[in-house]
């Protein structure tokens, strides 16, 4: 039913970052420096093997390109200001987006968990458009919205709407019952419940949300740019694509992948400070 | 018809659920019972003997099927701002320290922050939670997040105390030490309480009077005046008059006992 309760799943498993919260569960000083340091020596050995394989296999550089290779590209579409200019495109896409699509889908998910006529009058044709491929429709905003800023923000905004709205709907919902009863129990009032209690148990599920809408919205733009743009990140992966410059594409993708690694990480963070005694009643009494 | 010092007054009071499944069940028959203002009242009984269902309407979360109940010579139509109450489990909201969660009931019903945060603080202090005011419940034991759920039920100055089993999910040595402390509170504080267990020797510690129910249909089947003198501590469980009530009790649910199935429930107890 909601989307992701937790909210990292599938971009955990790609990044190696996620060894630090096995740090956080309390390990001895020196398995912590060790664990510390596997990240970075994996790395080292990655880009290693990769040089090798390359050169024993002598891999065309147009096909897969040599770490040196792509670290050039990387450094001279930064000191150009090329790939800056482009980063801050997709980002400022991404980001405007975001935040508008889960605006949209707070406001509407707490009308329809409050007041019936709303969830009568919207909630079937949001579930019923919820099944149309989001990504499928970025060719007919781009129709109706230009090649600009515009048809990439209307797109993150749409991918970032339906997390953020069942996930709403789906914590307003589920108060605690023993937590309603006591404030039923000392004479609150409807208001009183709702922003007292209700609210506090949804954020945890709207949090869950807005993680799974960052890592949507990355992928909603980058389709967009693919479709038609005439700037961002992903415009300069298809004109690379074309030029079969491919180190110039990795540099793009490293960009991209740490663009949206940060993106998703300060949500986190946020959703920590947030919903801080939810973590806390995981360490405490386990999952 | 109703005496001054009546604090509680249930008259001919019965609940019967409606399933979905079509069959009634009868939770409460006919229970009358007056409670007098300062009394500690017990209530016991085998599970499923509607003590729940007594204590909800009471509080005003549930409405007799018949009969009335009476607080303070008026008849409860719903949740009062002069009762007080502690479930089976703290129910502390996560989110709020501890001070903050006893300053719930005062931030709901718009009283003055000032006077009663005064009174949280010596209520934390009673209950032995000095110190811990600005934790929040995960940092606490479960013994610890019940005193704060007494101090919120206590905060607002309530006439009424009522409670659900609330120690029931303790471990045997900090349930007693709470009950110790419960009455060491009540003393000081006056309150008429109302307090559900199904443990006999439980109830017989800490009441003035016991009432004694039955399941199938649930009743009040006896009424335990407990003279023991006050102030109680715990060596007074093993006097020969204290085994006297709580024999006194167990033979009330033996006579009771309808079905043969039921030995089972009388025989744990
Ligand atoms: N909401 C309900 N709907 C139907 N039956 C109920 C409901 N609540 C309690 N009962 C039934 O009423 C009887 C008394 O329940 P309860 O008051 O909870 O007893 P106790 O607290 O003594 O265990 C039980 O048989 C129980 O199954
Ligand atoms: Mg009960």
């Amino acid at each position: 039913m909601a989307v992701g309760t937790r909210g990292e799943g599938s971009q955990q498993a790609l990044d190696p970052h996620v060894l630090p919260v096995a740090r956080s569960r309390g390990y001895p000083a020196p398995g912590r420096i060790l664990t510390w340091l596997y990240t970075p020596i994996a790395l080292v050995v990655g880009i290693a093997v990769w040089q090798l394989a390359i050169s024993i296999f002598n891999v065309p550089n147009y096909l897969v390109p040599t770490p040196g290779h792509v670290w050039d590209a990387l450094r001279d579409g930064i000191s150009s200001g090329v790939l800056v200019h482009h980063t801050i495109v997709t980002a400022r896409e991404i980001v405007v987006g975001y935040a508008t699509g889960s605006a949209v889908g707070i406001a509407l998910g707490f009308l329809i968990a409050q007041y019936r006529v709303a969830e009568r009058m919207i909630y079937p044709y949001v579930i019923a458009l919820n099944a149309v491929p989001k990504v499928a429709i970025a060719p007919l905003l781009v129709v109706w919205f230009g090649v600009g800023l515009t048809s990439k923000v209307i797109i993150a905004a749409t991918v970032s709407f339906f997390p953020l709205l069942v996930n709403v709907i789906v914590g307003l919902r589920s108060t605690d019952s023993d937590q309603l009863r006591l404030m039923r129990s000392l004479t609150a009032s409807g208001w009183q419940t709702f922003y007292m209690v209700k609210i506090r148990n949804a954020l945890p599920m709207v949090f869950a949300g807005l993680e799974v809408a960052i890592v949507l919205s990355v992928v909603g733009v980058i389709v967009g740019e693919f479709v038609a743009a005439q700037e961002g990140l992903g415009y300069y992966i298809s004109e690379m694509n074309a030029l079969v410059n491919t180190p110039g594409m990795f540099a793009a993708l490293l960009i991209l992948s740490v663009m949206g690694f940060v993106m998703s990480q300060i949500v986190k963070l946020v959703a920590r400070k947030v919903v801080f005694w939810k973590q806390m009643d995981d360490i405490v009494e386990g999952p | 018809m109703t005496a001054p010092s009546d604090m509680i007054e249930l008259r001919n009071v019965s609940k019967t659920y409606r399933t979905k499944r079509g069959g009634d069940v009868v939770a409460l028959q006919n229970v009358s019972v007056n409670m007098e203002d300062g009394e500690f009242i017990t209530v016991v009984g085998p599970s499923g003997c509607g003590k729940s269902t007594l204590l909800n309407m009471l509080a005003g979360l549930l409405t007799p099927s018949s009969g009335e109940i009476l607080l303070q010579g008026t008849p409860v139509k719903g949740p009062r701002r002069d009762v007080g109450i502690v479930f089976q489990s703290p129910v502390l909201l996560p989110w709020r320290t501890v001070f903050q969660n006893t300053m719930l009931p005062v931030q709901v019903q718009h009283r003055e922050r000032k006077v009663y945060a005064n009174r949280a603080h010596q209520l934390i202090d009673l209950v032995g939670l000095g110190g811990f005011a600005d934790k929040y419940p995960f940092e606490l034991s479960g013994g610890m997040q019940q005193r704060a759920a007494i101090v919120r039920a206590l905060v607002h100055d309530p006439a009424i105390l009522l409670m659900d089993e609330p120690f029931g999910a303790l471990d045997a040595m900090t349930r007693e030490q709470m009950n110790v402390e419960l009455l060491r509170i009540w003393r000081d504080s006056r309150k008429t309480v109302v307090f559900i267990t199904h443990s006999i020797p439980e109830a017989v510690f800490l009441a003035d009077r016991c009432l004694v129910f039955c399941p199938r249909p649930g009743r009040l089947v006896d009424i335990v005046d407990v003279e023991l003198p006050r102030p109680r501590d715990l060596p007074v469980m093993n006097t020969p008059e204290f085994g006297r009530y709580v024999q006194r009790i167990r033979s009330a649910f033996i006579e009771n006992e309808e079905a043969p199935s039921e030995g089972a429930l009388v025989s744990n107890l």
